[in-house]
């Protein structure tokens, strides 16, 4: 059995609650949600936070529905509810592609979309997933609420814009129009974290113009978990399957793997070419209403 | 007892009868006994003994792969207040404990003195009322390291300016173990040296896994002031033999030693060695005066307890052009870490790898073996390996299929064509092993036929067809391997561990109302023998296997023997429960003649009585004679009454279980991933007792071989840090890795076994994983590839098909 160091804990009732909580215990306090990513690290003792605050009272965080011209989900939303979520199955098949290979069920009842984004892994699927979608990430504090690009979430590895004393409280997604999207990732075995992974949406006209598209990579040292060159290349033009080879390649141009047991960095970037053409395709398929 | 005593029984063909609880009574399929236990989280294991007053330790462990100590200051540890001792390997020293013998008659140090030697090397041992302070004191340590270069890459530990590691062996100059040699070099010199023959040559590793059982290692050590009793509960495959090897380290009186191995989670040859952690608990109860626990953790059990396999084989095999096999060497490079812990037979440095020559009949084969230290764990047969049967197994499949492939043959062709055949039985082999019985070509025919192995490599036909026009989707293979395992060690004439012979003893207590106790010197670690040994009574003696009670664990309660491991169990133990129920039968035939008022030879067997020949409904049944053999019946002059009898069970030869594997697998060449799709496990090991628990058995056996094909390795960087401490970076297969297994059996009889059963535990691990990676070479020969090593991870298959595969004993680069 793994030991942690020793800490204090605290139950948050509401997100008020927690706030406060986190006023008064400074930057040693850290939140708990699924504790999937910091209690391993605490029992590891790479992680050695002061107090625990733990909000997975806060139900009222826990949410997926649509508002507006949007889909918001709640940051205490777990994957299993975005595994199984109606809506993002109708929208937004992504998050089903993409949660279908995250861990295993035991993790994905109890891990968190907030928990997931905030802990920052760059091997994290939904970083890449919020990325290539281009989701706001709402952000509260005692101060008030602020939103943020998730291609600016991110300051670096296991990093976030998201201060000591705040905590992010809903994901956004913009819903569009004749839009589809796929996520494509390589493991070593079931619920292994990806050696690489790629994601996509991508929406036509009537001609067959790609009208918008967003493309997320994970665990390729992509800047912002996103392939904004592969995305320029495929934006305003017709689509085809030469096109999605093309913007491909450009995607793989420009990530930055690290090597390490799950693969060398040639391989990682091999890979990055290859999921976001096949994520490409199949989007295309989707975006056509040819197929699931 | 010799062999020759032994009675044979032959194999059941009747239905056999069925017990009032609905369970066999003798072999067949029965719901295992102790799960009732296990169902209901009823188990008892190592962490659920909890003692009055009991205290834990911990480990302090090397951050370095080889470093000098040049102090250790212990003193802020022992301030903690709730720390009551701080062992060091000084302290150690002054008990004479500071080094143990390893069961290869190396040392290894408990807690170290002068260097650590691998990372995660056992430096301090910390005693507190919890186990959470116990840890928290480790951070108080303070150990001054001097940082060595290590000894990582095997195949570099002879150069020579490789640092050398264990500078504890006087005039040791060198990282050089032992050379050990197998079979005829100049006979096989003489065939390779043959105008006409083809040459395949091969540099095959099977890299480091681990065991890792789901429990981890641990200890419960109670010295008793008063009486001098030590009692430790151990999570130990073998409870028998750490007895005697506690006696003979810490100089305790072997009879004031009692050793429990309670429920086992797992041990897969893991819970054979005697660990640092166990000596700890000891010398922690003696010092404190109380009972001490220490349980590992996860990266301890991963990076520190027995690794597995570590053997770089260099292979040559001979065959003439149309096919026929004529000779197998190979040169090996034996890679044991830091001290030679490896458990085996005293006369079998190398285990039984010179089994290599695998199920062909060759005219001549060569090994030889060099062993080395490096900075690594120490370890080495672990994992269901039958003694380094799995590295030959591997070793020669492996090479079978590169014969296919550089002839370009079929390999269920080849593998036809070089079977020992069913009339050269018993087999003598080119490197000293007589394989004991077997039917090869019908078990291999029968995997064919299950597979639709004609059907197969048409689809395949077709598949490389479509993928050499479009570029695209995926790559069929289809991967055989055909391996012969000799397990249930061992002869005592040529096999011990540490002096001690691999006889087991066994112990039957026949109760007035005719319910049995059974004692056995061997240890469960979920292979079901509560289940399986009272079968073998039942099948004996008539009795309803609910009826007998299995003992089994305890040093106190049992008879000598050497345990479990290399698939000995039934060998061995099940054959000495055989003979000592055929003792209690014979016994029960005198009380019988006795009360039937004829002579004993007037009585004949029938499963559960003894009757009167011609006249069967004069009979005692065994419960009846059970009772009788307690009471005021008249015995015969010198018959002394009861039932009870012991046996010590010494094995003739080993049993060899033979098996035939397909593996069917879809490549995609774009990402390297594998699918296995099908696996067809035919598997010969003679009677089965209890079937359900033999496909159990088997099960995971094949789940351990796609793991071992397809993800686990121990790999280690330049700096000898362990890149499998965790399982996030060892890779345990799922159920979706694992496709809906196909199994298939034949039966052959071992003619020197009393149940004419032999061992299987192992079979599955052994023969699978050359089945799953043949079917990946098979996959990837379109796009040239002839050999990658494991595990044939995705950047392995793809760096495998740049023509680049990569060392996976090493980090990637």
């Amino acid at each position: 059995m793994q030991t942690p160091a020793p800490f204090e804990y605290e139950r948050a009732t509401s997100v008020d609650n927690a706030l406060a909580l986190l006023e008064r215990h400074g930057p040693e306090a850290r939140v708990v949600a699924g504790g999937h990513s910091l209690l391993p690290m605490m029992k590891l003792r790479l992680a050695g936070p002061e107090v625990l605050i733990d909000i997975n009272d806060l139900a009222d965080l826990d949410y997926i529905r649509v508002d507006g011209d949007d889909i918001a989900i709640g940051a205490m939303t777990r994957h299993a509810a975005l595994l199984s979520s109606p809506v993002l199955a109708e929208h937004y098949p992504i998050f089903r592609d993409a949660e279908r290979v995250i861990a295993d069920p035991v993790v994905r009842n109890r891990g968190t979309f907030g928990g997931s984004v905030c802990q920052a892994d760059p091997s994290e699927d939904l970083s890449a997933v919020t990325s290539a979608l281009g989701a706001t990430m709402v952000i509260r504090s005692t101060e008030g609420v602020r939103t943020v690009s998730a291609r600016e979430f991110h300051t670096g590895p296991y990093e976030t814009v998201v201060g000591p004393a705040e905590i992010l409280v809903e994901i956004r997604v913009p819903i569009r129009p004749a839009c589809g999207s796929a996520y494509e990732k390589v493991d070593r075995r079931a619920g292994d974290w990806a050696v690489a992974a790629g994601g996509c949406f991508l929406t036509l006209d009537t001609g067959g113009t790609v009208t918008d598209v967003g493309i997320g990579l994970t665990a390729v040292g992509a800047p912002h978990f996103c392939a904004p060159e592969a995305e320029a290349a495929l934006r305003g033009h017709p689509i085809s399957d030469e096109a999605i080879v093309a913007a491909a390649a450009k995607a793989a141009a420009a990530t930055n793997p690290a090597t390490d047991q799950r693969g060398p960095a040639d391989y990682k970037r091999h890979l990055a070419g290859e999921l976001t053409k096949r994520a490409l395709r199949r989007a295309l398929v989707r975006a056509r209403g040819e197929g699931a | 007892m010799t062999a020759t005593d032994v009675p044979t029984s032959p194999v059941p063909t009747s239905p056999v009868p069925m017990s009032a609880a609905g369970n066999p009574i003798g072999f067949g399929r029965m719901l295992r006994k102790e799960d009732a236990r296990f169902l209901r989280g009823k188990g008892n294991y190592l962490d659920d003994v909890n003692l009055p007053g009991m205290l834990h330790g911990a480990i302090l462990r090397s951050p370095y792969a080889h470093a000098r100590i040049n102090s250790i200051d212990i003193s802020a540890a022992q301030a903690h207040p709730k720390v009551r001792a701080v062992i060091t390997g000084e302290v150690l020293a002054t008990l004479n404990l500071a080094w143990m013998p390893t069961m290869s008659y190396d040392t290894q140090a408990v807690l170290a003195t002068d260097k650590v030697r691998f990372q995660g090397q056992e430096v301090a041992f910390v005693v507190a009322e919890d186990r959470y302070s116990a840890r928290d004191a480790l951070e108080l340590v303070e150990v001054d390291y001097e940082v060595l270069p290590a000894v990582v890459d095997a195949t570099k530990a002879l150069d020579a300016d490789a640092p050398v590691i264990r500078t504890d062996k006087e005039g040791k100059t060198d990282n050089h173990i032992y050379d050990w040699e197998t079979g005829d070099s100049a006979a096989c010199d003489e065939v390779f040296n043959r105008p006409d023959v083809v040459v395949s040559k091969a540099d095959i590793l099977y890299p480091r896994s681990h065991p890792s059982p789901m429990e981890t290692c641990g200890s419960v050590a109670s010295m008793d002031p008063v009486t001098g009793k030590l009692t430790c509960w151990i999570t130990s495959q073998a409870p028998h033999a750490h007895r005697t090897v506690y006696a003979l380290v810490a100089g305790l009186p072997e009879h004031k030693i009692q050793v429990i191995s309670p429920d086992i989670g797992g041990g897969f040859g893991n819970k054979v060695p005697v660990y640092p952690g166990y000596v700890c608990a000891v010398v922690g109860t003696i010092v404190t005066g109380k009972p001490v626990k220490w349980m590992e953790d996860r990266f301890e059990n991963l990076a520190t307890t027995g690794f597995a396999r570590d053997y770089h084989m260099q292979g040559e095999i001979a065959a003439t052009r149309d096919g026929k096999i004529l000779a197998l060497r190979t040169h090996t490079l034996a890679d044991h870490g830091a001290f030679n812990a490896t458990a085996q037979p005293t006369k079998f440095p190398a285990g039984f790898f010179s089994i290599f020559t695998g199920s062909y009949d060759l005219e001549a084969a060569y090994g030889k073996v060099t062993a080395v230290y490096t900075n690594k764990a120490p370890g080495g047969v672990a994992y269901a390996c039958s003694f380094r049967i799995t590295e030959a197994a591997y070793f020669v499949e492996r090479m079978v299929d590169i014969l296919a492939h550089d002839l370009q043959m079929d390999p269920a062709e080849l593998r036809m064509k070089n079977l020992i055949r069913p009339e050269q039985f018993p087999y003598q082999t080119k490197t000293g092993w007589e394989y004991d019985s077997g039917d090869y070509l019908v078990t291999l025919q029968a995997t064919l036929d299950a597979a639709g192995y004609k059907e197969l490599r048409a689809e395949q036909v077709e598949n490389r067809a479509r993928y050499e026009q479009t570029g695209e989707g995926t790559l069929l293979g289809i991967g055989l391997s055909f391996f012969t395992e000799g397990v249930g060690a061992g002869p005592r004439k040529h096999m011990d561990i540490l002096g001690l012979g691999m006889a087991d003893g066994c112990e039957l207590r026949i109760h007035p109302t005719g319910k049995a106790v059974i004692r056995l010197s061997v240890q469960t670690q979920g292979q079901g023998h509560e289940t399986t040994f009272a079968q073998i009574v039942a099948h004996e003696l008539g009795l309803p296997p609910e009826d007998v009670e299995v003992v089994h664990g305890d040093t106190d309660q049992t008879p000598f023997g050497l345990g479990t491991y290399g698939s000995r169990s039934t060998p061995v133990s099940g054959a000495a429960a055989a003979v000592v129920s055929r003792r209690v039968k014979e016994k029960a035939r005198i009380v019988a003649a006795a009360a039937l008022e004829c002579s004993p030879s007037d009585l004949e067997w029938e499963l559960g009585r003894w009757q009167v020949k011609g006249d069967p409904e004069k009979a005692k049944t065994i419960q009846e004679i059970a009772l009788l053999a307690h009471s005021s019946l008249e015995l015969p002059e010198g018959v002394e009454g009861h039932l009870d009898a012991s046996a010590v069970y010494n094995p003739p030869n080993l049993t060899y279980p033979y098996g035939a594997y397909l593996c069917v697998v879809d490549v995609d060449p774009g990402t390297g991933a594998v699918k296995v799709r099908r696996f067809i496990a035919t598997d010969d090991c003679g009677p089965r007792i209890n079937p359900m628990i033999v496909e159990g058995q088997i099960h995971g056996g094949l789940a351990e071989g796609i793991g071992m094909a397809l993800m686990q390795v121990i790999a280690f960087d330049e700096n000898g840090n362990c890149l499998g401490g965790s399982f996030m970076d060892y890779l345990l297969p799922t159920s979706l890795e694992c496709p809906s297994w196909e199994l298939e059996a034949t039966v052959t009889p071992s003619p020197h076994h009393p149940l004419g059963c032999k061992g299987v535990g192992e079979s599955a691990t052994v023969g699978s994983p050359a089945a799953v990676v043949n079917a990946v070479m098979d996959a990837l020969a379109p796009l040239g590839v002839r050999h990658a090593d494991m595990p044939l991870t995705p950047a392995q298959v793809w760096l495998a098909i740049q023509g680049r595969p990569a060392r996976t004993d090493l980090a990637f680069t």
